[in-house]
């Protein structure tokens, strides 16, 4: 065989499909986001408020427990200016995709934020949720199209230093 | 060597569709209950490794979740391997024998019942010759159960009288998910389901976890059961390729066996990872059973066969049976891969 005739690469196609079952916590968590609605729980051993609930404290491995509304307002605690193209994200470029430590959750959540100039986005700034319209609301998070700075005063990073 | 002990067991009930919790939600009562039961307290444990498949969960990274039920804070020393929970054990064992760890944590997860596991099953092929040929699990298993049958080896009935005498015992098994009393003469009126296999020579997909705990030196004996001591463990592999091997013999089971130490002494029983019932047989061949020894206490693979950790639980029921009083010495097996591919052998015995 000559070089030429050197097979580089064959294509075999593979195809797989699940039926996903997130788990009770997830589920009810979706089911309230159709709702407009953050529910969060909360680990009986450190009280950590976890968004979106997993069903699990991954650093107690205990089961989570409670309904906590988790507010769709928050603090920045990092963020990043992205200048390349993904092919699952439908936006122009660049755009900020932002850490956002929700009001009354512990860990961060991760968001989209638009409406600003990207020069002023800034660790402790202050941001709310932009809806969907109410029609077009699913389980899912793709309900919030986006993070919008509110303008209230930043928050100081001493008071969020130990949730990011 | 040193002495490592199996030092508990536990297992979930093994259902066909666990709709209500994730493995994590699985995992966490079943660790901490082997955890527990070993007597070793949670911080003292060494090693944690476990065994999964992202291709069943349909995730990539999907086994990192596991580590959300260990409460791994501080971090802990942990690894895993994309095979059986047995093959996890192994790991565990020899970090011990290195003399890294006196303790381990070991187990196995997984929800088969998410995916269309017969297909997801092809994906452990090789791409280039094998997977585009669509072979799925069972049409993998029948090749072997026409070659047993053309060699003379097996019928039939004898198969069928495999699953019933497996499903029988499991009715004593409180965990295991297909049991009860079923006549040879019925079985063999169903239909194929891929010829020569029917219903019943197919283990059922089974959804639930396993764990165990390995213990060395002074974690031995602290446990709520009389500690199991692996005398010997050893794993082999045959060749990928279905078309080089002969498929009515298990030349990786023998020598694993053989290394294993099998026959240093009495064998008593085995608890052996036969998915299909033809399969049982081939594993006694190699593994050199003779006519007397009990198989399959538990009800084996065919009772509640969950991928990727029904190795690892035919190690935790043989454990079982022995710190239970029930025999002194067994032996039990892992397999992964088509057709018996590759096989894990480990011989126990009580104090």
């Amino acid at each position: 065989m000559s070089d030429s005739d050197r097979i580089e690469s064959i294509v075999t196609p593979t195809r797989t499909e699940y039926d996903y079952t997130p788990g009770p916590s997830a589920q009810r968590s979706l089911r309230a986001l159709a709702e407009g609605r953050l529910i969060g729980e909360t680990c009986p051993s450190c009280n950590q408020v976890y968004y979106p609930p997993s069903g699990t404290c991954a650093r107690c491995g205990v089961a989570t427990e409670g309904e906590v509304e988790i507010a769709d307002k928050g603090t920045v605690t990092t963020y990043a200016i992205v200048r390349v193209p993904s092919d699952n994200i439908d936006l122009e470029l660049p755009y900020c995709t932002a850490h956002i430590l929700l009001d009354g959750s512990d860990i961060p959540f991760f968001g989209l934020i638009q409406e600003c100039v990207w020069d002023e986005v800034r660790i402790g700034m202050r941001v709310e949720a932009v809806w969907l319209p109410e029609s077009e609301w699913g389980p899912g998070a793709e309900n919030i199209k986006y993070f919008r700075p509110t303008g209230e005063p930043d928050v100081p990073f001493e008071q969020f230093k130990e949730h990011i | 060597m040193r002495d490592v002990a199996i030092a508990s067991f536990a297992q979930t009930k093994y259902v066909r569709n666990q709709i209500h919790e994730t493995e994590v939600d699985m995992l966490i009562p079943i660790t901490r209950e082997a955890i527990e039961r070993s007597g070793i307290p949670k911080p003292e444990i060494g090693f944690t490794c476990h065994g999964s498949s992202d291709y069943m969960a349909g995730q990539s990274f999907a086994f990192v979740g596991a580590v959300d039920a260990l409460g791994a804070f501080p971090p802990i020393a942990e690894s895993h391997v994309e095979m059986d929970g047995a093959w996890a054990l192994y790991e565990a064992w020899v970090k011990i024998q290195c003399g890294e760890v006196d303790s381990a944590l070991v187990f196995g997860f997984g929800r088969a019942s998410m995916g269309k596991l017969r297909e997801t099953m092809n994906l452990q092929l090789d791409p280039y010759t094998m997977g585009p040929l669509g072979l799925d699990a069972i049409s993998m298993a029948a090749l072997q159960a026409r070659a047993l049958l053309d060699a003379g080896k097996i019928s039939e009935e004898q198969m069928a009288e495999i699953a019933v005498r497996n499903r029988r015992v499991a009715k004593d098994n409180p965990v295991a998910q297909v049991t009860g009393d079923f006549e040879v003469a019925k079985l063999l009126a169903e239909p194929y389901i891929v010829s020569p296999l029917r219903k019943h020579d197919c283990p059922p997909i089974s959804d639930g976890v396993s764990a165990v705990v390995l213990a060395a030196g002074d974690a031995i004996g602290r446990g709520d059961s009389k500690p199991v001591f692996i005398r010997g463990i050893d794993h082999r592999i045959d060749s990928h390729q279905l078309g080089s091997r002969d498929l009515t013999v298990s030349p990786s089971t023998k020598l694993a066996g053989e290394k294993a130490g099998v026959h240093a002494g009495p064998v008593e029983f085995a608890e052996l990872h036969a998915p299909f019932s033809h399969q049982e047989p081939i594993l006694c061949e190699a593994l050199g059973l003779e006519e007397g020894v009990l198989i399959n206490p538990s009800g084996g693979a065919l009772a509640a066969n969950p991928m990727m950790t029904a190795g690892l639980t035919r190690i935790g029921e043989a454990a079982s049976h022995i710190a239970a009083g029930r025999a002194g010495r067994g032996i039990a097996h892992a397999t992964s891969g088509p057709c018996l591919q590759q096989n894990l052998v480990c011989v126990l015995e009580g104090e």
